[in-house]
This record gives structure tokens, sequence and C-alpha cells, in this order.
């Protein structure tokens, strides 16, 4: 900054115009009011920057207004539709058609029962660390299946029923927690973007997705997964401060699981809920019941049909908990209680959801059986599919590092190459 | 052909490329209105709009990162980091998804950007303009790094930085953005990345450098070979990854000598692989050790010293002195 002002003032022989000198005195990072060296008086940079676009509660005519309170616009609600026993708020129930309320319930089952299955694997030493989703299937399930083919799903890392709604083969989890990067390759055609492991670094992207359909003029609109513990991160700040300012179609979905690892959620921001932070980036957020899948269907078709007429961003802040372990590499007993983990089973989003589908007629006692029958079945394909699928060529990981390898790295390959000849290996998973 | 210094070089790359492919977008801090703190992007915003070109809030992470989705989305961005001093704030992207997105996605998403940032020493600038760090770029694999040193080659390695279909981190040697001209042809023009360049003919010596350092280089060149009647054969590396072997090696085996100069910390230097790839491969056509003439491995430091700190042609042609007389 301090280098533009040299070259302009080079640029202009000393002489500073007005345009330059707003530039750079509101350039300087941190700083609101800034004393420009020969000029007589402090000047508001917001003043010289906006001209009329004053800030808000900011004095517009004189400078001798009382204290009082900015009223800020945007809006921050919560949102229940189905109370802890399953029982329907009758003016709010979406009335969700049966198909799609059966979908649903079918892919938190998936989850539910594909989580099962990848711990009892990890414990076998069938596949790696694995975080389960246990207890958080109503938010990632009810909310993806709002998104369209041609919108875009960014995930972060406990959404399995996500993947499997959007065309993701089941065995692709198993593959990424096996270890094996074919878990992070989306099928052809699908506009999701893999796990991510590093939190909330996906956040940016999910903007960029959307700054591209906006750029483009496509009437689409993107979903992004984060964690209670990721609103931490620059990223999220970031990410959201860009969406705003751009007012761009994308929903971002926290999780707010209670626990980032050991981290309450009381422990990780002093704010009262995570759906308030909307307000400091200009849109509007919503708090809900994220074991209610009717109001995380409701909640997130609300956000995504505003996203596609030009509404802009919405952070929705899903209330749910992790029944599980963060990973399998974790002991929840060392910073938490039963008690607690008793409490919330009791809000378990699957026979809540179940319990309303009982009531609504859209499922009897042998339909539940026949689908948990179904489900079990494919994840046993699933796992079926991912063992056929484990021998795998060690020297993979060379081809895609660039879209054609430089000669370095084809030398690199064939010494490679050849010590794995020499040695013999195998993949010895 | 139209006489130009780097920055306007750099502009017509991307002039090139906004007029040629609907798909690139420019975005970074003060690119638009401002037309960049260098003036790089001059007039881009009035001739494009606003939907191509793109001033953003401050926030280098954001800016990688909102890239990666652009790129996810189809479109070619071409980020601008003010100084490269202030990419750390994006490093994080860079190294866990703009490298690795080809990768871990089996193909399915390729990274092709370019994130351009001033880089080095040498315009009296305040801390944290001046440093030389693309031995951490050279350093991750999935990124191409690309550091031009003139405006002729700055043009050409742009416009085929920003159609490669991989991540380029585009590194301008600032100290060089206005201080020639060269003649740079109306044309589009591309060079290939990931080849090096002998730019100056010799059978005694190799001096091998890049960027801002190709310079003084050249000067110690032609002073020792004056002075001293010898025969010095200069490569620029252009791309210090991937790294052209083949050109640095069959150089050094006809010469027998080489000398390697960059502005960055010596250790772990470009220097260091460079010198790794002479030993392994040309170590028998060696008739004298090889010497570095780098930045010290200090912080840089601020601009009061800066002028004794970079390495010039008399320390250049010393070094290749000694070299010679071994």
């Amino acid at each position: 900054m301090i280098l533009n002002r040299l070259e302009n003032s080079r640029r202009k022989g000393g002489q500073r115009s007005n345009v330059h000198r707003n530039q750079t005195s509101c350039g300087v990072r941190g700083q609101g009011l800034r004393e420009w060296p020969n000029s007589l008086t402090m000047v508001p940079c917001c003043q010289v920057l906006h001209g009329k676009n004053w800030p808000v509660g900011f004095p517009q005519k004189d400078f001798s207004v009382p204290r009082k309170r900015i009223k800020i616009k945007q809006k921050v609600e919560y949102l229940s539709i189905l109370d802890g026993d399953g029982h329907v708020d009758a003016a709010l129930d979406p009335k969700l058609d049966g198909d799609l309320s059966l979908h649903i319930y079918r892919l938190m089952l998936s989850a539910r029962l594909l989580d099962e299955r990848c711990i009892k694997m990890q414990r076998q030493g069938r596949i790696g660390t694995y975080g389960p989703c246990r207890g958080q299937e109503a938010c990632h399930c009810a909310a993806t299946v709002v998104m369209k083919p041609e919108d875009w799903v960014v995930h972060a890392f406990r959404e399995p029923g996500s993947f499997y709604h959007r065309g993701w083969p089941l065995e692709t989890v198993l593959k990424f927690w096996g270890g094996y990067e074919e878990g992070c390759r989306p099928p052809d055609g699908v506009n999701d973007t893999p796990i991510a492991v590093p939190i909330a670094s996906q956040i940016p992207h999910a903007m960029g997705i959307a700054w591209g359909m906006k750029l483009r003029g496509d009437n689409r609109a993107v979903l992004c997964y984060c964690g209670d513990g990721g609103t931490s991160e620059g990223d999220f700040h970031e990410a959201l401060n860009f969406a705003g300012v751009y007012n761009l179609p994308v929903v971002f979905f926290i999780q707010n699981n209670q626990w980032a690892i050991s981290i309450p959620r009381e422990a990780q921001t002093a704010s009262e809920t995570i759906a308030q932070k909307c307000v400091a980036y200009g849109f509007d957020g919503l708090q809900l019941d994220g074991n209610d899948p009717l109001a995380v269907y409701v909640g997130t078709k609300e956000a995504v049909d505003r996203a596609k007429s030009d509404g802009g961003p919405t952070l929705i802040e899903a209330v749910t908990y992790r029944l599980g372990v963060h990973t399998t590499a974790d002991d929840p007993t060392k910073y938490r209680s039963d008690e607690e983990v008793k409490r919330w089973e009791k809000l378990d989003p699957i026979p809540r959801f179940q319990k309303y589908l009982l009531n609504r007629k859209l499922l009897d006692k042998k339909l539940v059986d026949e689908i948990e029958k179904d489900v079990l079945k494919e994840v046993a394909d699933a796992v079926d599919r991912y063992e056929a699928s484990r021998d795998v060529d060690p020297l993979e990981c060379f081809p895609h590092t660039y879209a054609e390898l430089p000669d370095e790295l084809i030398e690199q390959k064939e010494e490679f190459r050849a010590a794995l000849e020499r040695e013999n290996v195998g993949m010895g998973h | 052909m139209a006489l130009m210094n780097m920055v306007g070089a750099i502009n017509r790359a991307l002039d090139d490329a906004l007029r040629d492919d609907d798909k690139v977008v420019l975005l970074g801090q003060d690119i638009g209105q401002d037309e960049g703190v260098f003036r790089v992007t001059a007039d881009l915003l009035a001739r494009y709009g606003d939907k191509r070109v793109l001033d953003t809030p401050l926030a280098e992470g954001a800016i990688v990162g909102g890239a990666v989705g652009l790129a996810l989305y189809g479109l070619k961005p071409v980020s601008e980091m003010q100084f490269s001093g202030f990419a750390y704030q994006a490093y994080h992207q860079i190294e866990q998804h703009v490298a690795r997105f080809r990768n871990r996605t089996r193909g399915r998403f390729g990274m092709s950007m370019v994130i351009r940032m001033p880089y080095g020493g040498g315009i009296r600038a305040v801390e944290h303009h001046s440093e030389s760090r693309e031995t951490i770029y050279a350093h991750t694999p999935g990124l191409k790094m690309v550091i031009p040193s003139t405006p002729r080659n700055a043009r050409a390695l742009l416009l085929a930085s920003i159609y490669d279909p991989d991540p380029v981190i585009f590194y301008e040697p600032k100290a060089v953005y206005r201080a020639f001209k060269e003649e740079v042809p109306d044309d589009p023009e591309q060079m290939p990345i990931g080849k090096a360049e002998v730019v100056r003919e010799g059978r005694d010596l190799t001096l091998i450098s890049y960027g801002a350092m190709m310079r003084p280089t050249l000067e110690a060149a032609e002073d020792v070979a004056d002075a001293d009647g010898v025969s010095i054969e200069v490569v620029d590396l252009l791309t210090v990854s991937p790294l052209d072997t083949a050109t640095i090696t069959d150089s050094v085996a006809k010469t027998g000598r080489a000398v390697m100069i960059h502005e960055g910390p010596r250790t772990c230097g470009i220097g260091a692989e460079v010198v790794a790839r002479i030993v392994e491969k040309s170590l028998m056509h060696l008739e004298a050790p090889i010497r570095r003439v780098t930045g010290y491995d200090v912080q840089f430091p601020y601009f009061a010293r800066e002028r004794a700190f970079l390495p010039n042609a008399d320390r250049i042609a010393h070094a290749a002195r000694e070299v010679l007389a071994f």
C-alpha cells in the first residue's frame, strides 16, 4: 500500500489527486481514520471513500448526534417443525410428498448403517481412521436433497448420505477412509467437491463456485457444509465476507454438533448462536433443529430459493449432536459425560422421523423392516465392491500430479518402478 | 512489435487472454479501478468490465480459495497477490487445495489457474515487500513455478501459464518491472513452461540464474569475458519448477564450470537443487567446485541495507573468476 502511494506520487509528479488520496488512505490495513500529512483535518476514510454512502449510525449532517442503538436489518430466526418425540407442528409441516419423505428416511438410514459398518471395519483394520456421522444424519441428508444436479455441493467430512444422494457409489466413503485417493473422485457429471479434511478451507471454494455461477449468469446455487469448529477459522470469515459483498448464491450449512474434538461449542465462540454471525456479513441467518429433517429441508429450501432469486447467501446453523467419537482415534470420555450423550440420544433424528412417517402412514412396520433389509444389502454390496477394488498400483501416485508429467517426474516414476520390482512389494493392505 | 517494459508486457498478456478466452477472469485487491498498485492491470476493467476484472476485498486466502471455486466451475482465474510477502495468508489454500485437487480427484478436477505475485528486492520497499520465496512453491508438488526476466519472456510465459492445465505460481521480478524496455510482438506469443534458455553461448563457464538476477548475471558475464578473454555461457531458468535439467547439465557438461545465482536465501534455495542435479548428472565433467552467489540465510534487510545485500555483478564476477581460476 505504501508502495502504491510512492508510485502514485511519482506518477503525478507529487501532486496527489483526491481519488488517489482516498484510495491510499483507505487502503491502509486496519485504519479507519487516518491523518493525511498535507491535509488540514482528520478525514474519516468512510466519508471520503463512499461519498453519499455513509455507514449505518454515522452522523449524517453534523457531528452532534446522541448515543443510540444501531438498527441491524439482518434477520436471525429459529426453526423447528418436529418435536423431540416426532410430533409435528401442523402449521409448519411442509407435507413433503411421500417419495421424497421416504427417500430422506432411506438416505438417513444408509448413512447410519454405513457408519456402523465403517466403525466395525476400522476395528478390524479393513479401513483406517473413520469419522462417524451418527446423530447428524438429518442435517446432511435432508439438506442435500434440496440441491438439483446442476447445483453444487461442497462437502466437509461427515456427510456420507449426501455423497450417496448425489450419485457417488456408497463404497466411495470406504475408499477415502480406507486410504485410496479414488474415494475423492466425484463420478463424471457430479458437481461436488470431495471430503475436505483441513477444516473450513472448503468454504472459500463454495464461495468461488457461487461467484462463477453469478459471473456466468447461471441460475444455480451452492450448498456448503462445515462444522461448528470450522467457524473459528479465517477461511469461514473470508468466504462469508466475500459472499456477502458479491451477494452470491450460496448456503453455508454449519453442522453444530456441539464438539470440535474436545472443545465444546461455548469454548469455540462467545457468540450466543453461530447463526447470528451472518449479521456481520450482511445476510440472513437461520438456526434450526438439525435433528429434525423437516426443519432442515424447509430451512435449506428457503435459503436455496432465495439464493437462486438473487437474494444472496444464507448462514444456517443446524443444532445437532455428534453421538459418536470425533474419529475412531478419539476417546470422548476424556471430555464429555455419558449423561450428556444419553440426553441427546433421545433426540436421535431417525426414530423421530420414523414416528412422523408412521403417523403420516407413509411407513408401516413392514416397510420399515423392508427398507432396513434393503439398505443393509446395499451396504454389504458396497463393502464387497470396496474389498474387490483394493489391489491398486502404487505407481498411480504419479500420473495425476500434473496433466502431463514433467521429465523429472517420469524419471522418478521409473526409479520407483525399479525399486518396487527389486523389493517385490505389493500394496500390503 | 512494440517497445515496452515488463509492466506493459504483462498487461498485454492479460489483455490477450481476456480478449481470446471468455473463461479468463482476473481477481485481486485494487486491480480494477486502481489498475493494480503497479498499474499492471491498466485499462483492463474499462475494457472488459467488472465480470472479468474483479476487485476483491482484502483477503488473500479468499482470493486464492475463491479462485479454486472459479476453476472448479470451469473458469480460468488469474489471481494477483499484491506482493508475494502477503501470499502466505493464502498459502494454506495453495498447498491444501490448488496443488492437490487434480491428484486427489484422480484427474477429474484440474486447477488451471495462475497466481501472479511481484517478488524480490531492489525497489526500496517497506518490510514484507522484498523477499524471494520461490523455493516454497517449487517444493510443493502439483505447482509450476515460473519466473520471467524480460518484458518479452514475461508476456510469453504468462500467456502460456494462463493456458496451462495446471496451477502456475507466476513470480514477477518487480525490480525489472520498469527497469528497461524490449520489443514485444503484437500477436500473442507463448514460450514453453519447463524450458530454460541459453541466453548467451560460451565454452569456459556456465552462469545459471533467473528473474531479477539475470541482469547482474549478464553484466558479470560480459565484464569477465571482456576483461579476461574467456567464453561464458548464461542459462536463464525461466521455470524453476519443473526444472529443465537437460539444458543445465548439457551446458555444464560443455563448460565444466558453473556458478549459480539467485537472490533468495542459499539453504534449500533453487541453487541447491540445480547444483544437486549437476552433481548427479554431470559430475565427471566438472573442472572446479560449483559456487553459489545468493542472498544470505537471514531475513531480507529493510531497504536501507538492501542495496548492499543484494547479489550484484561484482560478486558474481568475483565468484566466476574463482571458479575459472580453480
